[in-house]
């Protein structure tokens, strides 16, 4: 027991360091955003909203933000549908080659985001689809499908199996059991991938720097800004950007933990 | 009454090698409550699953009056299942679980909700109809899963092993409520189950089945008394079964030589010779007992090994000197009387009418 303790011990100051090493610099952005100084030195300056206004008032930005908006709430919607369909295919059918269709669906994450970025762009230009913000839209939505699937996948696993066969023995056609039990039954899951590959999406550099050509999105313009000089306005537009990610992220597991729960009780 | 709703012609199902039902070959009567019993993987649950479609047979037709049916779409068919699992849809109310066909079959939301409500309270959970369905009981469950199908008001309804989830209590109060329900509505019951008490308890008739075919049907006091052969007098429990060799034929009578003694059986609907090898059964609840060497012929001399309780029945099991086990099934006053304990030797004997000899197979 006593042991027990002390390993409970240094495993919660363990934990707690790697929080402390991963949010310090997101905490420290945050903090420097309304750092009135140019240069993120202690002490501190006063407190300003300055970067937040000049950013608020810098066009790029604005279309920038608008950009990530749509790229991602497109590819939500795509990467989900895309999920939703290969993890359904995956539960109820069994067919030849499915060893390599779910590895095909579950790749793009396993591929260096470099390389990624790169064939995407070679790909696109080859056939006349780059620097458009479909482009973005498509690459993301394949970076992203494998995320909506997993969620889905578990879920689908999780439904007596007798669920689709009941529906049907009373009268429901396939197309509307689908409608009626499973989408029913899984939209917790459905919602739970929307919000993750928005998040994925909202976030990624790598790939939207090199397809997006003009219609550049949030975390390219930082890129931008911070390539120029050093500006704060980059700490007050990665404020905005974790800020949402990360709720995104926690409305994802909000609804990913309800229906844990639910599927619990007896 | 009689005619028949069903009509299984020689279907067989294969999954890969395996072959689930092999040759099956009976009627399912209109209005009538069928059980059709047998232990794990015998192949009731794919006949019940072929009868809704779920399962197509590999060869062999199942008819529904004159209607070929097995290529009819599960949706298509009117054979709603009540599942052991029970298969309800934890995202719907109680009250939009009972909808649910309805809804399918695209009757308007307010006769819907009208016959949904109308099953609900004639399963006496009316008031349960707008509550989810995790936060019922198991009972409360199992009636809703029961109101769904029945509110389809279909002509045969199909129960794969409902009541296996239940609570010992809560099962003789459904089987009451299931018979209740076949009598008053007159539709066919087809119940799957692994359990000789639900199926004689509630069944017109039973079907057992072994190894994907048919042992025995008969009504239940058939296969009760006259178990046809081996496998279905082990199955059916409770039963002395012994086997020999027949010594002696006299007139209407034969003698078989056991390893535990010589017993006289009737032969009024099996022909026996002499020197064949024959087995035959004395239920346990024909069995008498005594403390002396009875007089008549057929008498086991055997030590108590251990007693059951069930109710006001008891069950005896025990040993004669060869290891053969006996049982014998008797009402616990009657028993009292002996003032028993483990060890006695005691004597069993029975009728010769009792005895029911087997045909080999």
């Amino acid at each position: 027991m006593k042991t027990n303790r002390v390993s409970n011990i240094v495993l919660t100051i363990y934990v707690a360091l790697i929080f402390a090493f991963v949010f310090a610099p997101i905490i420290f952005s945050m903090i420097f955003s309304f750092n009135s100084q140019r240069f993120p030195t202690i002490p501190l300056g006063s407190f300003t909203t300055e970067w937040y206004q000049k950013i608020l008032a810098d066009p790029d930005v604005w279309e920038a933000a608008l950009n990530s908006l749509i790229v991602s709430c497109s590819t939500a919607v795509i990467a989900t549908f895309l999920g939703f369909c290969t993890a359904y295919s995956d539960y109820r059918y069994n067919f030849r080659f499915k060893g390599p269709y779910l590895a095909l669906i579950l790749l793009p994450p396993t591929i260096p985001l470099i390389i990624m970025a790169l064939a995407m762009l070679a790909w696109f230009s080859k056939i006349g689809m780059s620097g458009q913000i479909y482009s973005i839209i498509i690459a993301h939505s394949v970076l992203t499908a494998p995320f909506a699937m997993a969620v889905i996948r578990l879920r689908l696993n999780q439904m007596d199996p007798d669920l689709e066969a009941a529906a049907w023995n009373l009268g429901g056609s396939e197309w509307a059991t689908m409608r009626h039990v499973i989408i029913p039954f899984c939209m917790p899951a459905i919602a739970s991938g929307l919000f993750l590959t928005a998040a994925v999406s909202f976030d990624e550099f790598a790939v939207s720097w090199f397809v997006s050509g003009l219609n550049k999105t949030l975390p390219v313009i930082i890129l931008e800004i911070v390539q120029g000089n050093i500006d704060p306005q980059v700490n007050a537009i990665g404020t905005f950007v974790f800020l949402i990610s990360m709720t995104l992220v926690v409305l994802a597991q909000i609804f990913f933990a309800s229906r844990q729960l639910k599927s619990i009780r007896p | 009454m009689t005619a028949p709703l069903v009509i299984f012609d020689k279907v067989q199902k294969h999954f890969g090698d395996f072959v689930a039902v092999n040759e099956l070959d009976f009627e399912i009567r209109e209005g009538e409550f069928l059980a059709i019993m047998g232990p794990s993987g015998c192949g009731k649950t794919t006949t019940l699953r072929m009868l809704a479609g779920l399962d197509t047979p590999t060869t062999g037709e199942i008819r529904l009056g004159d209607k070929v049916m097995n290529d009819v779409a599960p949706h298509e068919r009117d054979t709603p299942l009540v599942w052991q699992s029970l298969a309800l849809f934890p995202f719907l109310t109680a009250r939009e679980n009972v909808e649910f066909g309805l809804k399918m079959r695209g009757v308007g939301k307010v006769e819907r909700k009208e016959r949904a409500l109308k099953w609900l309270d004639k399963m006496q959970i009316l008031e349960f109809a707008d509550r989810d369905i995790s936060t019922l009981s198991g009972g409360q469950k199992q009636r809703v899963a029961l109101a769904r199908s029945l509110v389809m008001e279909p002509q045969i309804l199909l129960l794969d092993e409902p009541l296996s989830a239940l609570d010992a209590h809560l099962v003789i109060r459904m089987q009451a409520v299931l018979t209740d329900l076949q009598r008053e509505l007159g539709i066919t019951f087809v119940y799957v189950t692994h359990s000789q008490s639900e199926a004689f308890a509630m069944a017109d008739r039973v079907v057992i089945m072994g190894e994907g075919e048919i042992a025995q049907i008969g009504s239940p006091k058939d296969i009760y008394r006259e178990p046809a052969n081996q496998f279905v007098a082990e199955f059916v429990g409770r039963n002395n079964i012994l086997s020999g060799t027949v010594a002696t034929l006299a007139k209407g009578s034969a003698m078989i030589t056991t390893p535990s003694g010589d017993f006289t059986v009737p032969m009024n609907e099996v022909t026996l010779n002499e020197g064949q090898r024959a087995s035959f059964v004395i239920s346990a609840d024909l069995v008498h007992i005594a403390k002396g060497k009875p007089n008549g012929e057929n008498a086991a001399h055997c030590k108590l090994i251990s007693e059951e309780f069930v109710g006001s029945m008891v069950t005896l099991f025990l040993e004669d000197r060869t290891g053969h086990e006996f049982k014998v099934q008797m009402q616990e006053r009657e028993l009292s009387k002996f003032d028993l304990t483990g060890g006695d030797e005691i004597w069993l004997s029975w009728d010769t009418q009792s005895a029911h000899v087997l045909n080999e197979s």
